[in-house]
């Protein structure tokens, strides 16, 4: 009889990597759709492309290692990485940034440095500020959420946007793009005007901007499915957004009228969606619970930081990457207590 | 289920961190009583089925032995007899597989038996144990051969003889069988619940506890009514507590165990004794009642034959040495082929290479799991540092890191994070999303350490042994040099005192030298 040697346990394993991933992909699907909804086609054409450009970089890269790139392929790390990118930057981004921006995220920051697993840096995020940093004006051409649209475009017309640059006919790049809230709240204040006048401005809704608070909302629906499917656990997103919030009421009930009220931080720019769906990107974050908890923290913070003094209006990015170049450090003094080594129990 | 809600205790029980739920399997074999089986035509029993010295062959080959007859004995204070399963001829000594993670083969005495079955003469009864001298129970439960039954196979009556300079408080016994599939002590527990707590009674008295905790985990609700029924019988209620536990492996984990019911922690690299408590399982118990009460030696178990690819999962009474095969047989062959063949539980048991192995002491069960039960679970990807393993280790290690360094073979790193205190029960990697096989890197680090302190020891030995020889030659020298010295000063001393006697001494050496001259001379002469 031939039975074969294999180490315990020996039944079926109850995770899979692409499972999981498949399951964050799902989870990204309600504030994917809202932000269609809200900004066009565009978002869609340039999340197609950054997959295929995705896809085949890895396997670029695999092949040239002299691995299968199968394996790799099939755990839809790479796919992840360009959904988080795609959602990222402005949804009429030309072809060749997204195709710039999966390059460096799949060669440089995730191969380059040993592949899946390997990688300091959130790929996703590093595309992100490489291209916000060396191509700043395209990388801020937000669209005009829709209902605030004099024109809506069409798929032909994102499409070729994307492709050559070419806006339609009649069309001004203001026609069709505004600043992001984060932006708006930004360039106000530093005019000085008070809350109460900025907000007088029709681009603002109940808690956030028109348009970007229903959006932050559906991707927490998405968060919170993630949780409940225990994709991810809550101690990242949970610390992040707490941090984040404790910092927003400090300063507000300080001065209300020149600090953003709380609600706003949380719904705005990418709050929701990097306490979710990248701080909590395992490969890159803390992986002992405390150090979660002091990663998460310290993001939510270095975000309020960086929205609040920094250069830049949003700051999700920046604040995730620091923490990445700090999570070895936060692992190495957040061992937990092994059991039996001294505490209450003896 | 609603028996063990009706009857949980007030008892405080603690949590460990970590651990995993999984379908336990139970169902499989766990309606199935004990029965016996056809006694096998060959028994391979291993000389050694513990922790310890080997122990070393006392029949010869070709000798016909009965059955409990003792055929090897113990050869050290941790080391633990053998006897004969059966009775029949002892037909020859010889290396077969035997049930090992390694796969390795060992001396095992093989046994021709000759179908009577028949008894040796056994030790009288020692049923008034309370008035007896406790070296001498423990000296019959050596002389039975049991050893740990849940596994561990130490010996028993070693963990039975903590010494005076600790003080045992409590003896818990382990009926968690946490483990799925296995149903053997379950079952043991359901229909031998007096002979158990018998054997708990004789412990109860040698360790002079003041409380023995029964814990047995909430799935085996039967087996908790039992012994709670069985309890009510005895005069043992005063100090003996049933205890339910929460299903959540490994709870069996003796440490686990310990937390759980104490809350007490058993300090790393320590043993159970250094917080005042002494462990044994169920299956031990009963082994040790049979020794006390009936002066039988240990010489077969319970075994659970499971898993999808048997045809009738069952729970047998089995000689040890009985090929799993024959158990196998007995439950009616494979209802399809086995993907692996298992001795022990899905989590911590390993395969076997051959249904020709034998049963020994430790061996609870034979697993015998389809592909779908057991899918071979692919190459393993990359670690992603998801956390998963050590959010499931009861021992709070932080797995990923362990395998980090394992696979850099930083053997000194992978020891700051622990190594050590891992109990190898494969929740980790039960977790892992990458399928990586960490229990395995596990293993594997450990063996390279312990080998690795191994090389270091010898090689300080052969220093040591050097250095002795090189001291002693030195001494040697010292000596002979000393002595020469002295009877050189004992002669200078001597001469002046006699010249006379140096005189004649002169004289008598120059009459011999003449002498032998002579004789050459003569010699030559004589014709060849
Ligand atoms: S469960 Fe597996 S993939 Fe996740 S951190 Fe542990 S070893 Fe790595
Ligand atoms: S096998 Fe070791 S590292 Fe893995 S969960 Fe068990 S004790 Fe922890």
């Amino acid at each position: 009889m031939k039975t074969f040697i294999a180490s315990s346990p020996h039944v079926a394993r109850v995770n899979r990597v692409d499972r999981i991933m498949l399951q964050v992909l799902l989870a990204l699907i309600p504030g994917v759709l809202a932000m269609t909804w809200y900004f066009g086609w565009g978002l869609l054409i340039n999340m197609g492309l950054a997959i295929v450009f995705a896809l085949l970089a890895e396997s670029a890269v695999l092949l040239a290692r002299g691995r299968s790139p199968l394996p790799a392929i099939g755990d839809l790390s790479a796919v992840v990485t360009a959904v988080l990118f795609a959602i990222s930057v402005p949804p009429i981004l030309p072809w060749w940034l997204t195709l710039l921006g999966i390059l460096f995220a799949i060669v440089l920051v995730k191969q380059l440095y040993g592949g899946m697993g390997y990688n300091p840096f959130n790929p996703a995020m590093a595309a992100y500020v490489f291209l916000l940093v060396s191509y700043p004006v395209a990388m801020t051409n937000w669209l005009t959420p829709s209902m605030l649209a004099e024109h809506h475009l069409s798929f032909m017309e994102s499409l070729r946007i994307i492709l050559d640059g070419s806006l339609p006919q009649g069309l001004t790049w203001d026609a069709i793009t505004s600043a992001t809230p984060l932006d708006e709240m930004r360039g106000k204040l530093d005019q000085n005007l008070t809350l109460d006048q900025i907000r007088q401005s029709p681009l603002w809704g109940n808690f956030g901007g028109r348009g970007w608070e229903w959006i932050a909302a559906w991707f927490l629906l998405g968060g919170l499915y993630l949780l409940w499917r225990r994709i991810i656990t809550w101690h990242i997103p949970v610390s992040m957004l707490a941090s984040l919030l404790v910092c927003a009421t400090l300063f507000w009930t300080l001065d209300p009228q020149t600090h953003p009220f709380p609600a706003f931080h949380l719904f705005s720019g990418a709050a929701i969606l990097g306490a979710f769906f990248i701080a909590t990107d395992p490969v890159t974050a803390s992986t002992t619970q405390r150090g979660q908890i002091i990663f998460g923290a310290t993001i939510g913070v270095l975000v309020y930081v960086i929205r609040t003094w920094g250069g830049y209006p949003d700051a999700v990015a920046f604040a995730v990457l620091l923490m990445n170049i700090a999570a070895p450090m936060i692992d190495h003094y957040t061992q937990p207590r092994v059991f039996g080594h001294g505490g209450k129990g003896i | 289920m609603a028996v063990a809600q009706a009857s949980i205790t007030d008892r405080r029980l603690w949590t460990f961190h970590g651990g995993i739920h999984i379908p336990d399997e139970k169902a499989l074999s766990n309606a199935a009583a004990i029965e016996s089986i056809a006694l096998p035509r060959r028994l391979l029993v291993p000389l050694q089925q513990h922790i310890g010295a080997p122990a070393r062959l006392i029949a010869t080959v070709g000798e016909q032995v009965l059955k409990a007859q003792m055929i090897a004995e113990p050869t050290g204070l941790v080391s633990s007899p053998i006897h004969a399963p059966s009775s029949g001829t002892l037909v020859a000594v010889e290396n077969h597989p035997v049930p090992h993670p390694s796969g390795l083969t060992a001396p095992c005495a093989v046994i021709e038996t000759d179908g009577s079955d028949s008894w040796a003469e056994l030790p009288p009864p020692l049923t008034d144990y309370p008035q007896l001298d406790p070296e001498r129970i423990r000296e019959r439960i050596r002389w039975a051969g049991v050893v740990g039954m849940g596994g561990a196979s130490f010996p028993t009556s070693v963990k039975l003889s903590p010494g005076t300079e600790r003080q045992i408080h409590t003896l818990i016994i382990n009926g968690a069988e946490c483990e799925p599939y296995i149903s053997c002590d379950d079952r043991l527990m359901r229909e031998r619940a007096g002979h158990v707590l018998e054997g708990v009674r004789i412990m109860h008295h040698l360790l002079e506890v003041k409380q023995v905790l029964i814990g047995i985990e909430d799935n085996k609700p039967e087996a908790i009514e039992a012994m709670r029924l069985a309890l009510t019988e005895t005069d043992m209620r005063a100090y003996t507590e049933i205890v339910p536990i929460p299903t959540l492996y490994p709870s069996g984990g003796e440490k686990q165990l310990i937390r759980i019911l104490t809350g007490k922690e058993v300090p790393t690299k320590g043993i159970p004794a250094q917080v005042g408590i002494v462990c044994q399982n169920v299956g031990t118990a009963a082994a040790v009642a049979d020794a006390v009460l009936e002066g039988r030696p240990l010489v077969s178990r319970v075994v659970t034959v499971t898993g999808r690819a048997i045809a009738n999962p069952r729970n047998l009474q089995v000689p040890i040495g009985t090929p799993a095969e024959d158990l196998i047989a007995h439950c009616g062959g494979y209802r399809e082929t086995p993907a692996r063949l298992i001795c022990g539980g899905p989590m911590m048991g390993f395969t076997l290479r051959t249904a020709a192995t034998p049963v020994t002491k430790a061996a609870n069960c034979i697993l015998a799991l389809t592909a779908e039960e057991s899918p071979d679970p692919g190459p393993a990807l990359a670690c992603i540092r998801c956390g998963r393993c050590a959010q499931a280790c009861p021992a709070s290690l932080l797995p990923q890191q362990m395998y980090w360094y394992a696979r850099a073979k930083d053997l000194d790193r992978i020891q700051d994070y622990n190594l050590f205190d891992c109990i190898e029960c494969g929740c980790c990697a039960q977790v892992c999303p990458s399928h990586i096989p960490l229990v395995q890197y596990y293993r594997f680090a450990k063996t390279e350490i312990w080998s690795r302190e191994q090389e270091k020891r010898k090689s300080e030995q052969a220093r040591a042994r050097h250095a002795a020889k090189q001291a002693r030659l030195e001494r040697q020298e010292q000596e002979r040099q000393a002595k020469l010295r002295k009877q050189k000063e004992a002669m200078a001393a001597k001469a002046p005192a006699d010249p006379d006697k140096v005189g004649q001494q002169k004289a008598a050496i120059e009459a011999a030298k003449q002498r032998v001259a002579a004789k050459r001379a003569a010699a030559t002469d004589e014709p060849s």
